[in-house]
């Protein structure tokens, strides 16, 4: 992040509340502007606080995002403003990459994205002329069916520009919460181990059946193939959930996870989680989704226990124990051994390996879990906590115990060598308006609050100054609406309806009303679509068609 | 081009465009400063750095004089100590401290330097007129005036560390005083409560209203942030097990002295009365303790009861083995946390492969 602060002659900021969500790095790109005249292109249907700082504001939109960059980079390429040299040496695919581009003149952009043809133009010369220039996006690129396209159509627009492995360059996706990027890295997700080695490689399967015990051997201990680990990918945290409403997953472990309050359409969430049969939920708090437990075991929050997190940049760092834990509640990694130590105590299944490496869950602390990470995680061979408290400063790949990390990717090749452009085409969201919900909901978070609201609705001074959720409404609207200064709204979709305060305000257009889900109260999962990225399996929470009424007041 | 001058007789190396200030700080000599900062832009209004500089007709202010081949310069010398005191005394004269947080805490930079220079307020001066203690309210920032020196370190740190231009002189000459905005309060001045101007004051006009009163550390714990992907660390503060302040570490690698209001604001709930402090498990678990999983749901309703860890362990092995040996490892789902530590992570993920038999885990990464 400070390459992109020092060094970035120009930034394109999409889908990104940069200031609100990630607020130091926010005033970083404040001071980029006001003290090195950084030029700034926002491209975001609202109009967020930063966009007092751009140099140009593009209000695309919501679910346009795809035309716009193939729109931008169809400029750039009829200016002459591509890096040559890059794509000849570093990229592929880019005859077939031009050929859709150039499907996307600015008329036709213009028509699907709601931006002037000028401001294209301006943004494009912006963004080309200047560089280094870095791209930032967050959910606001994801949270589509579309998200893996937009990321890609970044990445091509970069490549173009030949803005790869430099600092102050580059894709730069800011990570929402503090250790997403440590969870994905650590093999908390349904296809990879830890490193991200896929689970479907017989290879990687191997190295951690041996390492975890479970390697069928000679000796006959272990000759049952259902013991072996699986090849099949898992599901996704948007597949389980449904899964356990039609039966298919019997037992959830749940830990640190609000799926009521984070997860689209909160009534099929509900439900799933009444329908399965055993729920445990490792939590700080009794969560929304506690209520569906049938046993609560309690951790601790952050200054209880000492570890690593890993942050947006890919940097290690070390989160350290301040106080006792409160009561009986108990480091997370502790109940997460305890609890396999006793699962693995009885049943069908013959316990692992003993003499294997790592077969086994008895840890004294963090420190020697880290140990074990590292000799089965490449990008972590060489982080230990001894040497983050030696005050190293490390963001991985780090592939030694000599190896000093890697501040920036890509830097002279990709991993798969040549940089490959994906061509990708506009495809509308799922749910558009029609005659009966005709507005447009997106959803997100806000400054003073943190996504399901547990840790933030229970700190005092946060709720001083936001006590309730506010739904962003257009004043056109407000006014068709006929609120009149009663501001109590009722937003409905096929799926649910919610109530909440209006916050009338010109920051979304005409249109467009943007709502929060951090009250239990407001819950704007009630209205979300759970259509999936078919990739990713992201939902798409930035676009579902709504209805706004006026509840109560004069007629 | 590394510069060669003497401080105080010893001979010392700077690199070409530094400061005296840091030329001196660097090699372990204190300049006392109030208005300087070293994240802040110099305004050398203080002239408490002021040093003197062979040849130099007047004391000049350390913290904007660069460094020069040659330069014999004295850090500390009686006539500096006296000048010093006055700059502290003509300070006072215009300071009051109501000492609601007198007992029992650490000194500010200012009081640190009144003591070392044996500062008094000067008799029979007249003070401005008593502002209000706490005007302003903010949840976070704790406002009293009567203790501004004018040293504008919080309107830089609004204006060039966060860039939201709250805080601004209002006023000329003995009439200035430091206001939000155009004299509101610091919300409707567009404040987004990051604290720093806090960080910053050197004497407490500006405080941390959740820590006023709160008493002296025990001690401070160098952390990394549980909110967001950006990974700033600060120090918390800790007395008595609880958490009672959060300050900036200034050399943390992500952010420096910056922190938002988040971080620096949001850390109460880890003592909210609604902790979970004991096992939880559903009635219904402890009254049918073999029966298998046709348990119907409705049992939802049963309340809870707490349990030791042995029995709520024992229970939910117990279920999860069930669920496994009966439907088959793919039966079973777990949700790791991307608020978790990387090692709870790789744990969880060791839970459902080598434990479970399953890829299915996930977190809200997607969410």
């Amino acid at each position: 992040m400070d390459d992109v602060a020092d060094y970035a002659r120009a930034m394109l900021i999409i889908g990104s509340n940069t200031t609100e969500q990630h607020p130091v790095f926010g005033a970083m790109i404040r001071q980029a502007v006001l003290k090195r005249g950084v030029k700034l292109v926002l491209a975001d249907p609202r109009r967020i606080d930063i966009a007092e700082f751009a140099a140009l504001h593009l209000r695309q939109r919501p679910g346009t995002d795809v035309a716009l960059i193939n729109g931008l980079m169809r400029i750039i390429l009829e200016k002459g403003w591509e890096d040559q040299k890059f794509i000849e040496q570093r990229t592929e695919g880019f005859e077939e990459f031009r050929t859709t581009v150039m499907q996307y003149p600015p008329e036709k952009v213009a028509e699907i994205t709601g931006v002037p043809t000028a401001s294209l133009h301006k943004a494009a010369e912006i963004l080309a002329t200047n560089k280094p220039m870095a791209v930032m996006w967050a959910m606001g690129i994801t949270q589509h069916i579309v998200g893996v396209r937009n990321v890609m159509d970044l990445a091509n627009l970069q490549m173009l520009l030949g803005n790869m492995g430099v600092p102050g360059g580059g894709v730069n996706p800011l990570r929402g919460q503090n250790n997403v990027q440590g969870a994905c890295d650590m093999g908390g997700l349904p296809n990879v181990y830890p490193g991200y080695q896929p689970v479907t490689d017989a290879a990687a399967r191997e190295k951690f059946a041996k390492a975890w015990g479970l390697a069928k051997d000679e000796g006959g201990r272990m000759k049952d193939e259902s013991f072996a680990l699986s090849g099949k990918v898992g599901m996704t945290v948007t597949e389980m959930i449904p899964a356990a409403g039609e039966g298919k997953v019997k037992a959830l472990y749940i830990l640190g996870e609000d799926p009521v309050m984070s997860d689209p359409d909160t009534n099929h969430i509900r439900h799933c989680l009444e329908a399965c049969d055993f729920v445990v939920v490792q939590e700080i708090f009794p969560s929304e989704t506690a209520q569906y437990a049938d046993v609560l075991l309690p951790g601790v929050t952050f200054a209880e226990k000492t570890g690593t997190f890993t942050n947006t940049e890919r940097r290690i760092q070390m989160c350290r124990k301040a106080i006792e834990p409160e009561g009986e509640a108990r480091e997370d990694w502790w109940i997460t051994a305890e609890l396999a130590k006793r699962v693995l105590a009885g049943g069908n299944l013959q316990s692992p390996i003993s003499d294997a490496p790592y077969a086994g869950w008895n840890y004294e602390n963090t420190a020697e879990i880290m140990k074990e990470i590292a000799a089965l995680t490449p990008s972590y061979a060489g982080v230990s906590h001894e040497r983050i408290e030696k005050g190293e400063r490390l963001q991985w790949p780090v592939k030694g115990a000599d190896h000093p990390g890697t501040p920036i990717l890509h830097v002279g090749a990709f991993p798969r060598g040549k940089g490959k452009f994906a061509p990708v085409e506009h495809l509308p969201p799922a749910e558009l308006p029609d005659d009966d919900y005709p507005m447009i909901l997106s959803t997100g978070r806000v400054l003073y609050h943190w996504h399901g609201g547990e840790m933030t609705r229970r700190a005092k001074g946060l709720m001083e100054i936001y006590g309730q959720s506010l739904v962003e409404l257009n004043p056109e609207d407000a006014e068709r609406l006929g609120l009149n200064g009663n501001r109590r709204v009722r937003i409905t979709s096929r799926r649910g309806a919610m109530e909440a305060e209006a916050w009338v305000t010109d920051r979304v257009p005409p249109g467009m009303v943007y709502a929060n889900f951090h009250f239990p109260e407001a819950p704007a999962n009630e209205l979300t679509i759970a259509a999936l990225d078919p990739v990713s399996k992201i939902p798409e929470y930035k676009v579902c068609a709504v209805r706004v009424e006026r509840v109560g007041g004069n007629q | 081009m590394p510069i060669t001058l003497t401080i105080n007789d010893r001979p010392i190396e700077a690199v070409a465009g530094q400061t005296i200030l840091e030329a001196a700080r660097a090699n372990g000599i204190v300049i006392p400063t109030l208005c300087y900062h070293p994240a802040l832009p110099i305004v050398g209004s203080c002239r408490l750095c002021i040093v003197e500089v062979e040849g130099a007709r007047t004391p000049q202010a350390a913290c904007g004089l660069v460094a020069r081949e040659g330069m014999i310069v004295r850090t500390e010398t009686p006539a500096l100590a006296r000048d010093r005191r006055t700059i502290l005394e003509l300070l006072l004269a215009n300071y009051r401290d109501a000492e609601y947080t007198a007992a029992d805490r650490d000194d500010t930079e200012f009081e640190h330097w009144v003591k070392l220079y044996g500062a008094q307020c000067p008799p029979g001066s007249t003070p401005r007129p008593q502002r209000k203690v706490n005007s302003d309210p903010n949840p976070f920032v704790w406002v009293d005036m009567n203790k501004c020196i004018l040293c504008t370190r919080c309107v830089r740190a609004c204006a060039d560390v966060q860039g939201r231009f709250v805080w601004r002189p209002n006023g000329r000459g003995a009439r200035t005083d430091i206001v939000a905005g155009l004299e509101t309060t610091m919300l409707e001045a567009r404040c987004e409560s990051c604290g720093a101007c806090a960080a910053f004051c050197p004497t407490g006009a500006l405080d941390n209203k959740m820590s006023v009163d709160a008493g002296k550390p025990d001690k401070k714990v160098t952390t990394t942030c549980a909110y967001c992907g950006v990974g700033c660390q600060f120090d918390l503060n800790v007395k008595g097990n609880r958490i009672i302040r959060v300050t900036s570490t200034p050399n943390a690698p992500v952010n420096g002295m910056r922190l938002c209001v988040k971080g620096r604001y949001g850390y109460d709930f880890a003592h909210h009365p609604d902790r979970l402090k004991r096992p939880r498990v559903r009635k219904y678990l402890l009254e049918t303790p073999n029966s298998k999983h046709q348990i119907p749901k409705s049992s939802l309703q049963s309340e809870w009861v707490e349990v030791d860890w042995d029995t709520a362990f024992d229970i939910t092995a117990r279920k999860l083995r069930e669920a496994r040996d009966t439907f088959g490892p793919d039966s079973v789902g777990v949700l790791t946390s991307a608020k978790c530590l990387n090692e709870e992570n790789y744990l969880m993920n060791k839970f459902a492969r080598q434990v479970i038999g399953t890829n299915n885990i996930d977190h809200c990464a997607r969410l």
